[in-house]
């Protein structure tokens, strides 16, 4: 059963809910290009009317991204970039800002770090959810009893190849939020999402009461209004890491990614 | 026969031990299982099996010889050596047992489009060739540095119908091969059959590749019965992600008796970490849909490997190894890439028979114990591939000009 305890995530989205809006959720990778960059860039999103922030553990071996986010991985990795470094980066954040933070990474570094010691540490550094690409619910017992331990969400992603049963086991373990994955394949900015999103959205309810945000592809304030009219949050990645990727070097960097996301929230309210 | 302390492995979610499972993405999750349901109910299934015995047998020359190298023997002045010749199988390696297994798999699941990464090319040749009997659309991965260093393979590959995409991400190795293969199978996965080429992978692909590469050590056993009227003493193979080390390993693992011996790439040499030593130097992480010993550095990222062999050029191994390895039932070791290259000389002058350099590892291991194993030994070394597609690395190391 579902704890009582209410997250900062779930308080997130019902906050939104009671104003009629829908969460915007927005994705970077921690230390790219680095972490000082990083560090401006959060409360520029929040700033810009993100809701959500996902920040990204870089790795080496990103098989579920296309190539913005691998690129983005190996900017990361480059400038130093290591899960300790970000748990600190969000301690700094914290400090001024309370926009709830899900770490979005791969398997390995978690658990290279330390299962207990990383629910431990994401907790006092003001995390509040993890997302983990490559922990399906058949393999996340260990993790999500160490952030049960410490009251912070696992969100699970549901996909189109999801079929009913895969849909009932996801959603009785996942917390926070569900991911519903718009497309079969990697990350990365499409022009066109398929139409079926929408009815999928509609299945993914039938099995929880937990928010359903959508995400993959997204990149436009067209596409985000449009997804915001049936889920509860659009979820925009690679569309930012790319401005981020060609403004490299660049003093407004900051500025370009915040108007961007500034435009995905107005088409969300439009 | 003891069995003795031997839990059969894997579990019904894939654990070898705390090893194996399924850590991949949610999209490929219902693809996984979808595979699982087809194997378990295709594994015993009389057509199934007549038509992989078919192909075996008429397609790839199955049995393969257990051969005595009575001068390699001599050379050595130790035990008895016995070689295995999966490198006369049909496309040069052991590689095509498993792909003629899947192949039939796939085509039983109505899967219209293979994709498969390889790093020495062997396995992409025997997927083109599996693809190309049965008419399926192919595309294999391949690294751009694999790419370099085994241009016939590719060659081959295309002349069979396939598409080789290269890859440029990373190490552009074996490693990156099978990433950019789970990204494609991620984007296409309702029509495509990935077939994966080690006893790697997720639940149930280290189960199955098993299964399917099982063939070499049941008729190695047989075989030797005939020829020595007893059992090994020692068998020898080696062991990247391991699927020809399984194959004959696991027919024996009830024999009590018989040793084991897994031979890692080496490379430079373990101390100065430019090796592809997964087990003998690396620890416990996640790569690639399942926990098993992994090369990586202190945070957690995946190192960059090296070895003369592009076929044992990754930085993981299959989880049954790793479980084998922490059991104690068989030994895992490393000759470098030197030892290799020697051995590699040595088995062609000796015996006419020229080595994959993947395998020359596991003749390089015996040639350095052959004195401390003694004469009264007999030894199986599985030759699990021939050398014709490394004759660039070796010509280029010798010195040689064609």
């Amino acid at each position: 059963m579902k704890t009582a305890r209410r997250s900062r995530l779930t308080e997130a989205f019902e906050r939104l809910r009671e104003k009629g809006e829908k969460a915007l959720v927005t994705f970077i990778t921690a230390g790219d290009p680095d972490l000082e960059t990083t560090a401006r860039l959060i409360p520029e999103l929040e700033r810009s009317g993100a809701d959500i922030i996902e920040l990204g553990i870089p790795f080496s071996d990103p098989m579920a991204d296309g190539p913005t986010i691998q690129a983005a991985s190996e900017r990361a990795l480059k400038s130093g970039t290591t899960l300790a470094k970000v748990l600190r980066l969000v301690r700094d954040v914290r400090k001024k800002s309370s926009i709830p933070i899900v770490l979005f990474g791969y398997y390995n570094p978690v658990f290279s770090y330390g299962l207990e010691r990383f629910a431990a540490d994401a907790a006092r550094a003001g995390c509040d959810g993890v997302l983990i690409v490559d922990l399906p619910p058949e393999e996340s017992g260990e993790l999500k009893r160490e952030l049960d331990r410490v009251g912070l969400d696992l969100v699970h992603l549901l996909t189109p190849t999801s079929d009913e049963q895969r849909m009932t086991l996801v959603a009785r373990k996942a917390s926070g939020f569900i991911y519903y994955v718009s497309v079969t394949g990697v990350t990365g900015a499409r022009k066109k999402l398929a139409a079926s999103i929408r009815d999928a959205v509609k299945r993914v309810r039938r099995h929880t009461s937990l928010p359903v945000g959508v995400g993959f592809g997204i990149s436009t304030p067209e596409q985000a209004r449009n997804v915001s009219r049936f889920a509860d949050g659009v979820i925009v990645g690679s569309a930012i890491v790319d401005i981020i990727a060609r403004n490299a070097g660049s003093k407004d960097l900051v500025g370009k990614v915040g108007r961007f996301v500034s435009g995905l929230k107005r088409g969300m309210r439009g | 026969m003891s069995d003795k302390g031997r839990r059969r492995v894997p579990d019904r979610l894939g654990h070898f031990g705390v090893y194996g499972g399924r850590y991949i993405s949610e999209t490929l999750m219902p693809a996984v299982l979808e595979l699982e349901k087809a194997y378990a109910r295709f594994k015993n299934d009389r057509d199934f099996n007549k038509e992989f015995d078919h192909y075996l047998g008429q397609y790839v020359g199955r049995p393969t010889a257990l051969y005595y190298a009575e001068r390699l023997t001599r050379r050595l002045g130790g035990p008895k050596v016995y070689l295995k010749r999966e490198d006369l199988c049909h496309t040069g390696a052991h590689k095509v047992n498993n792909t003629i297994g899947q192949v039939l798999l796939a085509r039983r699941m109505g899967k219209t489009r293979i994709i498969a990464e390889t790093g020495a090319g062997q396995h992409g040749v025997a997927t083109a060739t599996v693809a190309a009997i049965f008419g399926l659309d192919c595309e294999i991965y391949m690294g751009e540095e694999d790419i370099k260093r085994q241009a016939p393979n590719v060659l081959r590959m295309r002349l069979l119908g396939a598409k080789v995409n290269p890859v440029s991400s990373g190490s552009r190795t074996l490693k990156d091969a099978m990433n950019e293969a789970l990204r494609d199978w991620v984007t296409n996965v309702y029509n495509t059959f990935y077939i994966i080429g080690s006893v790697a992978g997720p639940h149930p692909y280290p189960m199955m590749v098993r299964d399917f590469q099982s063939v070499i050590g049941r008729e190695a056993r047989r075989q030797i019965l005939r020829a020595e009227g007893r059992l090994p003493d020692l068998l020898v193979a080696c062991v990247g992600g391991g699927s020809n080390a399984i194959g004959l390993f696991h027919p024996f693992l009830g024999d009590g008796n018989v040793a084991m011996v897994g031979v890692e790439a080496g490379g430079l040499g373990l101390r100065t970490g430019k090796h592809a030593a997964s087990i003998c130097g690396g620890r416990v992480g996640v790569l690639h849909g399942s926990k098993s010993y992994l090369l990586q550095d202190r945070f957690g990222q995946i190192k960059h490997t090296h070895s003369i062999s592009a076929g044992l050029d990754y930085p993981g191994v299959g989880p049954e190894h790793s479980y084998l390895h922490d059991t104690g039932r068989v030994e895992y070791t490393a000759v470098t890439d030197n030892e290799a290259f020697e051995a590699f000389r040595l088995l062609s002058e000796t015996e006419g028979i020229i080595p994959a350099l993947e395998s020359s590892h596991a003749v390089a291991y015996v040639a350095r114990n052959a004195k401390k194993l003694g004469p009264d030994k007999v030894v199986i070394i599985n030759l699990s591939g021939r050398g014709d597609k490394d004759l660039a690395t070796v010509s280029e190391r010798m010195g040689f000009t064609v």
